[in-house]
């Protein structure tokens, strides 16, 4: 199987999800056969390339036109099928980025094929590759299998192999290739304009070492103030998952998850968060999980070290109270 | 400014999962609105309010689809359609995408809207794949929507805290981030005019579109565990003290 990997960088600067989709590539290729490629799209990003040639890749594909300099849409999907109608891959993986969801299953449908999204592992069954991704916010997991022809088009989600494990090349760095693509201004239809962040947040979750997170499983604002109890008595930081930020009741830049902060505290506390992936994805790396719902079904618990199935209710106001206890014995 | 909205009905959050094959069993579980796709219908409704036009409510789905079209209208879409596929779970992304758009493509639509990802699936691909197959510009995770001079200012999200403003022409398809705004409530008014709205439906056939699956659920199961929990039990009070001694002992965090 021939596989090209589509490494992503913004501004000169690599997405490091990219290294762990090449580490799954290779590993799809060891449990199979085969050759993986690595391409890179921009402008200036030759020395990229260059350090993508020092892994263990058959090939690195530059793909530089002066139109790539700011992502569009219009002007990846146009570039890519040129790339890929060249390169003739078997399967296109791709670390799965907001850039990624962008424009990816466009390009697959562009050239009539199908893209399996977020996955989060795969499987060799007696030569055929099986998808593991998750559905019903982490409830479920299914299992996906392409059912066309080649080029198939996959994601893994950022967390579910691990950078670390990507090989290094043995000996000479791989060839890096430039491609020739077309690509003119009119193909263009969205403009992209400037970048920027919210006006600067007054805390930084990522340094915080102990943090009590909050779902919807605290109901309505007005109860808040119980787990902010908690977290006081515990000297940790008050987070919470999406939905609770969606709704205003806490502000954004308290916001676990793909799309707020990724966290890797010494403490997690999770209270009535169901552990949906997009939640998940920004906090798996705490070193210790403890999480509190009633449904003992929820996914949380599938990476909590400590689990408790009760009423947030009744458990915050007990553990605020033993936790007084021990600083007032401490004291 | 006319707005076709696609909006999902999805099993309800609190729904028991009952897992059958490749599919969940349907009986006995409620529906409800796609939460993300009840954004892009505000965000339809905010536009229409300001700018004139109409909102559309699409749905691709079986007979209890109409349900969740009921409360678009409630909320004050216009009109709404009902594309009718009683085997619509069996639908990949693309497939899906392509009978809407063919839907779409027999409107005059100056936007369309979807919601960022659907709660059931969670394939997050629909508006993208719908700018393809309509030959729209297209632009996804949509925080803010600014139309002027026949164009829109938009504000996307990206990864980290990042955002990034986008300039896109009309027409275009949006794919709005959860959180935008605030929902509504629909109100009693609605409710009744909604009542009297017949919702028409189109079959898949009249669409005239070949759907050949690119890719197929074999099965979905629950996920196997990869970490060992340790459950605490007891009253409340019980619990509380066996956690702060394991967070004492163990974790050593206090």
């Amino acid at each position: 199987m021939k596989i090209l990997v589509i490494a992503e960088q913004r501004q000169g600067k690599w997405n490091n999800t990219s290294f762990e989709t090449l580490a799954a590539a290779q590993q799809v290729v060891a449990a199979t056969s085969g050759i993986v490629s690595a391409a890179v799209l921009g402008k200036g990003v030759a020395a990229l390339a260059e350090e993508l040639a020092t892994k263990d890749v058959a090939e690195v594909l530059l793909v530089e036109h002066e139109l790539l300099e700011s992502y569009t849409p219009d002007g990846y999907c146009a570039v890519l099928k040129q790339l890929i109608e060249s390169a003739k891959p078997d399967l296109v993986l791709f670390p799965h980025t907001y850039q990624v969801r962008d424009f990816a299953p466009k390009l697959a449908a562009i050239l009539g094929k199908g893209m399996v999204g977020d996955c989060v592992g795969f499987r060799n069954e007696d030569g055929k590759l099986v998808f593991v991704r998750q559905m019903f916010q982490g409830k479920a997991a299914a299992d996906v299998t392409f059912t066309g022809a080649a080029p198939w088009f996959a994601s893994f989600q950022s967390g579910a192999f691990r950078a670390d494990l990507l090989a290094a090349g043995k000996g000479q760095k791989a060839p890096v290739k430039a491609v020739k693509v077309e690509l003119k201004p009119e193909d263009i239809r969205t403009k992209p304009l400037e970048l920027f962040k919210e006006a600067k947040s007054a805390v930084d979750l990522t340094q915080a070492p102990l943090i009590v997170a909050i779902g919807r499983g605290i109901k309505a604002p007005e109860n808040i103030a119980k787990a902010e109890a908690l977290a006081k008595v515990l000297g940790a930081e008050l987070a919470a998952s999406r939905p609770i930020c969606d709704e205003g009741w806490l502000p954004m830049e308290r916001q676990i998850g793909s799309s707020g902060q990724t966290v890797a505290p010494k403490l997690y506390l999770a209270l009535g968060i169901s552990g949906a992936i997009q939640h998940v994805v920004g906090m798996k790396g705490s070193r210790t999980i403890v999480a509190v719902n009633k449904d003992q079904k929820a996914p949380i618990f599938e990476i909590a070290d400590y689990g408790i199935v009760a009423d947030i209710f009744e458990i915050m106001p007990a553990l605020t109270e033993e936790l007084q206890k021990t600083k007032a014995a401490k004291a | 400014m006319n707005i076709i909205v696609c909006i999902k009905q999805v099993p309800a959050k609190d729904a028991p999962l009952a897992i059958a094959g490749n599919w969940i069993k349907e009986s006995d579980i409620g529906f409800e609105m796609n939460e993300p796709d009840s954004y892009a219908l505000e965000a339809a409704l905010q536009l229409k309010e300001k700018h004139g036009g109409e909102v559309v409510a699409l749905s691709l789905g079986p007979e209890r689809v109409k349900q969740t079209i009921k409360e678009a209208l409630a909320k004050g879409a216009d009109r709404g359609i009902h594309i009718i596929d009683d085997n619509f779970s069996q639908l990949d992304p693309l497939g899906a995408a392509k009978m809407l758009a063919a839907a779409i493509a027999k409107e005059k639509f100056d936007l369309v809207l979807t919601g960022l990802q659907s709660d059931d699936n969670g394939f997050g691909q629909t508006g993208v794949l719908l700018a393809g197959l309509l030959d729209s510009p297209h632009a996804t995770i949509i925080m803010q929507i600014d139309v002027q001079d026949g164009k829109m200012k938009l504000k996307r999200e990206l990864e980290a805290g990042w955002f990034q403003w986008v300039e896109c022409p009309l027409p275009a398809v949006l794919s709005i981030q959860s959180g935008i705004n605030k929902v509504r409530y629909a109100t009693l008014k609605g409710i009744m005019a909604a009542k009297k709205k017949q919702i028409p439906t189109i079959t898949k056939e009249s669409l005239g579109v070949t759907v050949e699956p690119t890719q197929r659920i074999e099965k979905i199961y629950v996920p196997k565990k990869t970490k060992k929990t340790e459950f605490l039990t007891g009253p409340p009070k019980e619990v509380a003290a066996k956690l702060a001694e394991k967070l004492r002992s163990e974790a050593r965090v206090i």
